[in-house]
């Protein structure tokens, strides 16, 4: 069943990384996303995977999964990591007509690749301990600020709650329609590639009138349960800073600080 | 003065238009505070458009409705309106706005700025009332199609409304759904005196009321307490109208010369009568 696909792959538990403020998580991931593209040299990049693989451990995610979220990226990782073996400075190694490969290129790539991986590793983290729910909270209470500019952060927030609840529902619904047309002899298995698009069709059609239908009756419900936009609405769920977010911050602050005294002292690779 | 009031309603659909059609032809009910209200007809008797007028979603035309005092038409009565009279409608998964239960519940008081904590304790007590608490931390497409026509309602009651409008509420549901439903909204209107206007195709339903409103054609046919109305077997045929099938069975039989003593309205009834008159 297409309905299986688990969106955003939150994984449910009570870990300590699960239970820190979804605000707190979701800055902290740009922290080290930022900090994992300042990491130039290996004890830097030693550093920064030490505390990612703390982090995946401690989420109680199991590893298998996160190797898995890896999968799909290897050729991206592959592809670059090659790309940059070229692009080395200094003394070539070895060396067949115009392509030549230095030290610096293999370090250069193995940094590269690194850098790639743990991106992927960083933002898993994320969204296999944070639920939509929270991640789309977190979001609309960090770019507040912004209403000021009259950004409409309350109705993008909106959007996407409303989507994210929407996405199983109709995913249910295609199901239904796919079986309803198939009953009446579709066929959505064989042919070339146009021929299948060509077939999505009459899927898609029932599937967007729907869509409208369902969107006429949730405004009516929203708007009869008082929705009048983001103004003078408050919340039932208070994010509070804990204990344990104080510790986790007071630990980037060391690291942060561990991590520039590496960077003074050990000279970077690339750049 | 009632909880609402209806004067000489008139209500078109796309005014001015080629396909306007004139849903509410002059219509007037008063529906007071506490009362659980069955609303029937046929399809297109404009029984859909009277719910949306009831809570402001629809003003209407000419006449007048008031909520509890407030006249509809006003603008800014509205959320006022909306905060008095909640809808559920048909469909379960059109109208869940949040994808956690808990979430979807406090979906209205947010909107009504009320403060976090107390919002928590609504919203705790709205999922008690309709036997869903344990629930709470579910997605509700997860849950069963009476389970989440429960927490529509949840929703509603958590915004303190006075009076719910549940707009064919059991019509996507299987026997066991509805069942759950109509258990709900009796027990709302009994232990939380909620006024209940039920609008629905089952007769058997509508016999749990306390008082039937049928409407044909843009108005009101007839009124009453059930059994006064369903004894009217003859009227309610003569628009083409259902009634409960054990009504309908005595109907029947009284054609055939074997006259009960009494209109049934439901099983139990029934077979009591029909043991009385073997027996005499």
């Amino acid at each position: 069943m297409i309905s299986d696909i688990t969106l955003g792959q939150y994984f449910p538990g009570k870990s300590v990384i699960h239970r820190f403020d979804p605000r707190l998580k979701l800055i902290l991931t740009v922290f080290f996303i930022v900090l994992v593209f300042c990491a130039g040299n290996f004890v830097n990049m030693a550093l920064v995977y030490a505390t990612v693989i703390c982090g995946m451990v401690m989420s109680k995610v199991p590893m298998k999964i996160y190797f898995k979220s890896l999968k799909p990226i290897f050729f991206i990782v592959a592809f670059t990591g090659i790309l940059n073996l070229f692009y080395g400075t200094g003394e070539p190694l070895w060396q067949w007509g115009f392509i030549t490969i230095t030290l610096n290129g293999i370090l250069n790539s193995i940094i590269i690749a690194l850098r790639i991986i743990a991106l992927i590793l960083i933002s898993s983290i994320l969204t296999f301990t944070t639920s939509p729910t929270q991640l789309t909270d977190a979001i609309e209470r960090i770019l507040k600020p912004l209403t000021y500019i009259k950004v409409p952060v309350h109705e993008f927030a909106m959007m996407m709650t409303i989507a994210l609840r929407f996405v199983p529902t109709l995913l249910e619904e295609t199901d239904k329609i796919m079986s309803a047309q198939k009953a009446r002899g579709a066929d959505m298995e064989s042919g070339g590639f146009t021929q299948r698009v060509k077939a999505l069709i009459p899927v898609l059609i029932p599937l967007f009138v729907s869509a409208f239908r369902r969107a006429y009756d949730l405004a009516t419900a929203m708007e009869s349960r008082c929705y009048n936009g983001g103004n003078g609405r408050t919340k039932m769920k208070i994010l509070k800073i804990q204990r344990n977010d104080i510790i986790m911050i007071t630990f980037c602050v060391v690291f942060l600080a561990g991590f520039i005294a590496i960077a003074f002292f050990v000279p970077p690779i690339i750049r | 003065m009632s909880f609402i009031e209806v004067r000489d309603l008139k209500y078109t659909y796309n005014l001015g238009e080629n396909d306007a059609h004139e849903a509410l032809k002059g219509l007037s009910m008063n529906i007071e505070e506490g009362e659980f209200v069955a609303l029937l007809g046929h399809n297109g008797c404009g029984k859909s458009t009277l719910a949306k007028i009831f809570n402001g979603m629809y003003t209407p035309l000419s006449g007048s409705v008031k909520v509890d005092g407030l006249d509809t038409s006003i603008e800014k009565n509205q959320i006022e309106v909306r905060r008095k009279v909640g809808l559920v409608q048909q469909n379960p998964d059109n109208q869940l706005v949040a994808g956690i239960v808990e979430e979807d519940v406090a979906f209205g008081p947010e909107n009504l700025g009320i403060p976090p904590l107390e919002i928590r304790e609504r919203v705790d007590e709205a999922l008690k009332a309709v036997n869903m608490y344990e629930y709470r931390e579910h997605a509700p497409f997860k849950l069963s199609g009476g389970q989440k026509q429960r927490v529509a309602i949840a929703g509603v009651i958590a915004m303190r409304t006075k009076c719910i409008v549940l707009d064919e509420p059991t019509a996507m549901l299987d026997p066991r759904g509805r069942e759950e439903v109509m258990e709900t909204i009796k027990k709302l209107n009994r232990e939380h005196g909620i006024t209940i206007i039920l609008i629905t195709h089952y007769m058997d339903e509508a016999v749990q009321s306390g008082r039937v409103i049928v409407m044909d054609d843009g108005k009101v046919l007839t009124e009453g307490a059930p059994r006064e109305v369903f004894s009217n077997v003859e009227l309610l045929k003569r628009h083409k109208l259902d009634v409960p099938q054990a009504t309908e069975l005595a109907y029947k039989l009284k054609n055939a010369g074997i006259d009960l003593k009494g209109v049934p309205m439901n099983t139990l009834e029934c077979i009591d009568l029909i043991e009385q008159y073997i027996n005499s």
